[in-house]
């Protein structure tokens, strides 16, 4: 136990280093899969039926792709057509577009759980499909939308971990290198657990938070 | 004022709408009664374009009401609909509720929107819930709201669509009483409606509808008096004396 007290006071500082990557490719993928899969949603429901195909067929191509493909493919294929992204961008990009499917499906569940009165009387007193949205159904959809948006961004901090395999030095790769280059495995790979673990919590509370509000009304 | 020619709707192989011809006189009120999937409340849905309509013609004081026209704006913002299960915006409070359309529709200044949203709230005899929501309210209260919400619009008429069968029997009078008081200002009102007293005392016409055809159509009381029709002598007798 001493020599973990030992070890932990010398990791942590790299280790930091890793959680504020972790932190950054989390926040910035979350951002681009809430954009992208408020996109898809929208097309989804928008009544235009090539509109709905197109993201219905997009949603299904990313679904049916592992996100490590996707990352390798950004990082390691996207430089031959020509376009050069960093690490971080790639990360970024990859699991923002990966989740962005299954965001778009949870917005849209959302959506389409609204009463369908709520819609005919926006109509009837003039609003178009747009103000129709953005006055009367997506606020009432964001109350049911966010329990399962909560999960998705536990889920997006654990799976940032997978930018480790395209070079990105967050937690899970300098845990990785350190441990290598030291051969202190346990204690090592405990810190790292301990250190998703401490980021994990706050947002699980949050979405008990959502939930119980959720359930509320 | 509104125009229905020869209007046919159909759900799939479903014909609801066989052929409607009627007009709405600036100020009259105009009871619609007939058995239910008669097509009484999809007349209404299609006088304000929530539902398309296949052949025939509506308009809106000359306005055609065409649901995937960019005109369908104004004739929505001309004529109002209160529905049955009143459809309030939950997330909104009551104020918010009346102004909505006013604001962020017809993009009137905001002390304006609020001030009249206000006075419609006091006419309906809710002054005092304007800041509580939807949910709080009984039936009958929420919509005497979805009413100051249709007025709110100044509307040139105002389409009802079974307004009180949705609420517990004492609570009906509440509202068929701020409707006869709109009738009584002159406002252009079609009512589809169970509640033949109110058909009777306070409509200028009632048509009866069955099976997407209007069977018979006159002065209220005649009407609801001396049906001439064995089909709406049936529906009368039904209605009036179920036991």
């Amino acid at each position: 136990m001493k020599g973990f007290w030992h070890d932990a006071v010398e990791f942590f500082p790299i280790l930091m280093s890793g959680v504020a990557l972790t932190i950054v490719v989390t926040i910035g993928s979350l951002l681009l899969s809430t954009v992208l899969g408020l996109i898809w949603a929208m097309m989804r429901v928008s009544g235009i039926k090539a509109l709905s195909m197109i993201s219905a067929s997009l949603i299904n191509v990313i679904r049916g792709i592992p996100i490590i493909v996707l990352l390798f493919y950004l990082y390691f294929v996207m430089p031959d057509l020509g376009v050069t992204l960093s690490a971080l961008q790639a990360a970024i990009l990859g699991l923002g577009i990966a989740y962005s499917a299954y965001q778009a499906e949870n917005f849209r569940a959302g959506i389409e759980a609204i009463d369908k009165g709520q819609i005919e009387a926006a109509q009837s007193i003039g609003m178009g499909w747009w103000l129709t949205m953005r006055r009367v159904v997506l606020p009432q959809a964001v109350r049911i939308v966010l329990p399962p948006y909560g999960n998705v961004m536990i889920m997006m901090l654990k799976d940032s971990s997978q930018a480790s395999t395209i070079t990105v030095a967050e937690l899970a790769l300098q845990g990785k290198l350190i441990a290598s280059s030291t051969f202190k495995n346990t204690n090592v790979f405990t810190m790292v657990a301990l250190m998703y673990l401490t980021m994990s919590i706050p947002l699980i509370l949050l979405v008990r938070h959502f939930e119980k509000r959720a359930g509320k009304k | 004022m509104i125009e229905l020619s020869d209007v046919h709707k159909s759900f799939g192989a479903n014909e609801v709408l066989k052929g409607i011809t009627a007009s709405v006189q600036k100020g009259e009120v105009v009871c619609v009664i007939g058995p239910s999937g008669s097509g009484k409340s999809t007349i209404l849905r299609c006088i304000n374009g929530l539902e398309s309509y296949e052949r025939g013609e509506i308009s809106i004081e000359g306005l055609k009401v065409d649901r995937d026209a960019p005109s369908i704006v104004k004739v929505r913002t001309q004529v109002s609909m209160v529905f049955q299960r009143f459809n309030l915006f939950p997330h909104r409070t009551v104020l918010e509720n009346v102004i909505e359309g006013p604001l962020y529709v017809k993009k009137e200044p905001r002390a304006q929107a609020l001030e009249r949203g206000r006075a419609l709230l006091a006419q309906v005899g809710l002054a005092e819930k304007a800041d509580a929501h939807p949910p709080q309210l009984s039936g009958g209260q929420q919509q005497r709201v979805a009413i100051a919400r249709a007025l709110a619009m100044q509307p040139k008429a105002i389409l009802f669509d079974e307004p009180t069968s949705a609420l517990d029997p004492e609570l009906v009078g509440d509202v068929l009483g701020v409707m006869r008081k709109l009738a009584d200002d002159g406002m252009t009102m079609v009512v589809v409606t169970h509640e033949m007293g109110f058909a009777r005392d306070v409509a200028d016409r009632v048509l009866f509808i069955d099976g997407g055809v209007i069977v018979e159509q006159g002065p209220a009381k005649a009407l609801l008096n001396q049906p001439q029709h064995p089909r709406t002598q049936d529906f009368l007798r039904r209605v009036l004396h179920p036991l």
